[in-house]
């Protein structure tokens, strides 16, 4: 799983993109703690030809993409 | 999901366009319905932290816009205190990308206002914009970061929208404690609640689309993203119609664009260190007081970095100095020694900062 809490823009889509571009996986689970970070990555990701299901747990919000 | 968030995005380029033409209509200056850098300016004279005696006022519109980002994210639960992402280096990088904010005279936001009045000299500085954001996203892609923020006192979160009802209060129970200009653009404002009220908007809708003039291109170039990047097209559109329509348009020129210089390559060199160091920040002085509105520690502090370089710019004169036309004599304006050594020294703390952030590749992974 990434964990890109804390990290401000647009570090959690670099994350996204570095391990996409990397392998191209499946299925990627990314854990998030900023509301603009869940838009900009559940958009960066449906580019990409995934589909997101986003999961709250108190202040985080874990990403499931899935290709 | 995609599609709501654009229409936000362009909704925001929209209402902050209109604003801008609507506020200098009421009398702020010329091409500076708004503009971060020189509000900020204007707000650290207004404190006496300078005494250039034309830019000393304390502009509301920059009390509304982290007002407005406060009560919207409070509004949508969005409030969140985070801070500890490299507080002292964000400071820096707020006094250096304000410092060449002042070397071409605009933030970002002014810079496409300005393009929306015709102003030549801007299109050169976004020319200087887009390099700086291409050595930022250079620095990224290596790995550049500052570092994770996190969960911290509510009081962290309150302190710049703490700071702001403060100043509001004194602003209008005792103004005589603030200097205002009596000449120059510090003195050209539009009434209190109007400039109030229109940023309150405007910081409320760019809390929620998270409109930013460094994201656009940067999201733009690295991830062919183009959400950020349409909210600043629609405002470039409508400050261009709108300047149009109200008849102040009289075609693109470099010739004696009200506060502006024509001195291309700072304009230039003065944007690629505001683009650098706002990627490096994550971005524009806008979205800095959107997100220190929200509760973002980091940003107040890159907010209060950005006054002090305001500061420092006047008193040791590296701001650049308008085109202007004086009985009949013209003078292109442009950027003084000091101005240049600062946007030279800027460019070499921007290249320790980004190389010695850059992180080596430690997993992120749990």
């Amino acid at each position: 799983m990434l964990d890109a809490r804390g990290l401000s823009c647009p570090m959690p889509v670099v994350m996204v993109q570095k391990a996409v571009k990397s392998g191209s996986p499946d299925t990627l689970e990314v854990l998030l703690d900023a509301e603009c970070s869940v838009e900009n990555v559940t958009r960066y990701a449906r580019n990409q030809g995934y589909t997101v299901t986003a999961e709250k747990d108190g202040e985080d919000t874990k990403l499931t993409l899935k290709k | 999901m995609t599609k709501k968030i654009n229409w936000l995005v362009l909704v925001t380029g929209l209402l902050t366009g209109a604003a801008a033409i609507l506020l200098t209509a009421f009398g702020n200056p010329a091409n500076m319905g708004f503009c971060i850098a020189c509000f900020l300016r204007d707000i650290a004279g207004a404190v006496k932290l300078h005494s250039a005696p034309v830019v000393q006022y304390l502009r509301p519109e920059i009390i509304g816009l982290v007002l407005g980002s406060t009560i919207m994210a409070v509004a949508t639960g969005e409030f969140k205190a985070r801070a500890g992402s490299s507080p002292a280096t964000r400071f820096i990088l707020g006094g250096f990308v304000m410092i060449g904010a002042l070397v071409f005279l605009g933030c970002p936001l002014r810079m496409v206002i300005r393009m929306g009045g015709g102003d030549l000299n801007a299109f050169v500085g976004l020319a200087g914009f887009f390099l700086g954001i291409l050595i930022g996203i250079f620095f990224l892609k290596r790995g550049f970061s500052l570092k994770r923020s996190y969960e911290v006192a509510k009081s962290e979160a309150a302190a710049l929208p703490g700071i702001m009802i403060a100043l509001l209060v004194l602003l209008i129970a005792v103004p005589s404690i603030f200097i205002f200009s009596e000449s120059g653009p510090g003195s050209k404002h539009a009434p209190l609640l109007i400039s109030l009220a229109a940023a309150l908007v405007i910081g409320g809708v760019a809390q929620k689309s998270r409109m930013c003039m460094v994201g656009g291109l940067r999201d733009a170039v690295m991830f062919r993203d183009f959400n950020l990047l349409s909210g600043f097209a629609v405002l470039f559109v409508t400050v261009l119609l709108g300047n149009i329509i109200l008849g102040k348009f009289s075609g693109f020129s470099t010739y004696l664009q009200p506060i502006a210089h024509a001195s291309q390559l700072w304009n230039l060199l003065g944007m690629v260190l505001v683009g650098w160091g706002s990627v490096l920040l994550g971005g524009c002085p806008l979205r800095q007081l959107i997100l220190a509105g929200e509760g973002s520690g980091d940003s107040a502090v890159t907010v209060l970095g950005m006054i002090v370089g305001a500061a420092i710019a006047h008193n040791w004169g590296t701001a650049g100095s308008a085109a202007s036309l004086t009985d009949g004599v013209y003078s292109a304006g442009g950027v003084g020694t000091h101005g240049k050594v600062a946007v030279i020294i800027g460019f070499a703390v921007l290249l320790i900062i980004s190389v010695i952030n850059i992180q080596r590749s430690k997993k992120e992974v749990k």
